[in-house]
């Protein structure tokens, strides 16, 4: 397995010997700032274009095609549209905080992206606490999106905002109780050590069932809190326009799309990361030929394969399956979720006290 | 005394904090105080994370800033109107409330002069989570499970009183 910690030494180790020590960790502070925004500027544009293509397939349509081979270029018109639109300013609301809204909902965003493990190496936030912090930051978005409905001093937005507030505050509970499952699994919270105690077998198959149920349980919460269909009902078209960033133009709805698509990748690395291994290649403890064989394959590759097939699903999901209604979809996490995500986890400590895993 | 980034961090953390807090209380319009509120909330999980004691710092972003302020947000958005704004401070609450804030700068005063700093630089390396969970769960002096059982009976005292509140038969 390649480490890249091998490259961020020798950048720390170059940029140490030109100035002194405190100055050098700034500046390696901003280079990574500016790498997380760049991978997640990247990121989100081919999700998006995954996302048009997916869609398209779904519906046998072609999708974009036209600007481009296979429409590739139709994705960057998108982008400098969206740059030179005007930003529109609304009369009777909030100025401050109809600004704001955009860049907090992004700010928690950029938080929980930087704690994703891409490969060995590649941990730009891995504290001990990190699923702990991780679930802390996705958190934030939350307030931007309240924040958004209110200041746009629109009823429409207000609703969406107050329906997206209680959908994502309710299943954060979920998807809180199924990654904890992983939790008493693995005694640990960091997520390198997660990735770490993969290497004899995904959790997913070392946790057998627990395991797989907590694994559906957070891809249904996961696709919830970040509000996609079939739980899209914040944005409901046919209802309310467009949600909480109706009255949002130019790029501070870009912010907004961007947000939103760059959670779906999020919610789909996490379950990659914690349930099927993350930069971990397949083992199978007692091959070792086998194991050996794909370690040749480099871990960013595994991670991305497994985030963007978990992407895939959920997308499957979307285009697949009606919208709930609001009671339905609240009555499906307080009197169905909770209460299976609650037995899991009490599953899963008797599994443990017991040793019934691998 | 010379500069460090430890110290640049602290007064740049430490600047937010006091402004974000000053237009807390000074703003005319509730949800910006509320906002202001957040700003300081990720301030103090800032500093906490300076500490690396980045579970607290978690905690605070967690608790403070993804649910109180969430719930602060919620009510505010469910009791007031796009036009509301606060009224103008009378003589006796603006006394009040220096008299207050003078009474809370002289005991923060007070304790951080008397008090001796041990240790005056960061310690480098955090503290594990199995440290903070056996502190938190056991029974030994020291040790803190009386209080966590006791903070669960006041929340659940609070989710009878919500839905007290919320069914009104």
């Amino acid at each position: 397995m390649f480490d890249f910690s091998v490259v961020t030494n020798w950048i720390h180790g170059l940029l140490v010997s030109v100035m002194p020590l405190g100055l050098a960790s700034f500046v390696e502070c901003v280079l990574i700032g500016i790498c997380i925004m760049l991978m997640y500027a990247v990121i989100a544009m081919i999700m998006i274009f995954m996302e048009r293509k997916v869609c398209a397939s779904f519906q046998c349509r072609l999708g974009p095609n036209r600007v481009g081979p296979w429409g590739l270029c139709q994705l960057f018109a998108d982008v400098i549209k969206m740059l030179i639109k005007e930003i529109i300013v609304i009369r009777h609301s909030d100025r401050f905080l109809y600004n704001l809204a955009p860049y907090i909902v992004i700010l928690g965003s950029i938080l929980a992206f930087a704690c994703i493990p891409i490969n060995k190496g590649i941990e730009v936030l891995d504290f001990n606490v990190g699923i702990f912090f991780f679930m802390a930051a996705s958190s934030i978005g939350v307030v931007g999106i309240l924040l958004a409905g209110w200041s746009s001093n629109n009823k429409y937005s207000l609703i969406g905002a107050m329906r997206s507030g209680a959908q994502m505050i309710s299943y954060e509970l979920s998807v809180g109780l199924s990654i904890m499952t992983i939790v008493v699994l693995t005694d640990t919270m960091q997520f390198s050590e997660i990735v770490e105690r993969q290497a004899d077998g995904w959790f997913i198959f070392k946790g057998h069932i627990p395991a797989l149920i907590a694994f559906v349980t957070y891809l249904i919460a996961g696709n919830a809190e970040v509000n996609r269909g079939p739980f899209d009902l914040p944005e409901a078209e046919s209802e309310l326009t467009a949600g909480y960033h109706t009255e949002y133009s130019g790029m501070h709805f870009g912010l907004f799309y961007l947000a939103e698509f760059m959670n779906l990748f999020i919610v789909s690395s996490i379950a990659a990361t914690v349930f099927l291994g993350g930069w971990m290649p397949l083992h199978i403890a007692g091959w070792n030929g086998f194991n050996q064989i794909m370690d040749y394959i480099p871990g960013f590759v595994w991670f991305f394969g497994k985030a963007f097939f978990v992407v895939w699903l959920l997308m499957w999901i979307k285009w697949t399956f009606p919208r709930l209604r609001v009671d339905q979809i609240l009555h499906l996490e307080w009197k169905i979720l909770v209460p299976i995500g609650l037995a899991n986890l009490l599953l899963m400590t008797v599994c443990v006290v017991f040793g019934w895993h691998f | 005394m010379e500069i460090t980034l430890d110290l640049i961090v602290f007064l740049v953390l430490a600047a937010f904090i006091v402004v974000s807090s000053v237009m807390a209380v000074t703003t005319k319009r509730i949800l910006r105080s509320a906002t202001y509120l957040l700003f300081v909330l990720f301030g103090t999980a800032g500093i906490y994370f300076q500490l690396n004691y980045s579970f607290l710092g978690a905690v605070q972003l967690l608790i403070y800033a993804g649910g109180i302020t969430v719930l602060y947000v919620f009510s505010i958005l469910l009791t007031s109107s796009q036009g509301d704004h606060a009224e103008k401070l009378t003589n006796s609450k603006m006394f009040a409330g220096l008299s207050a804030s003078a009474a809370g700068l002289v005991i923060c005063l007070f304790v951080t002069l008397k008090n001796k700093f041990v240790p005056s630089h960061f310690e480098h390396g955090e503290l594990e989570v199995r440290t903070i969970g056996h502190a938190l769960m056991g029974t030994e002096k020291y040790q803190y499970l009386l209080p966590f059982e006791v903070i669960s009976l006041l929340l659940l005292a609070c989710i009878v009183g919500g839905i007290l509140i919320a069914r009104k038969r």
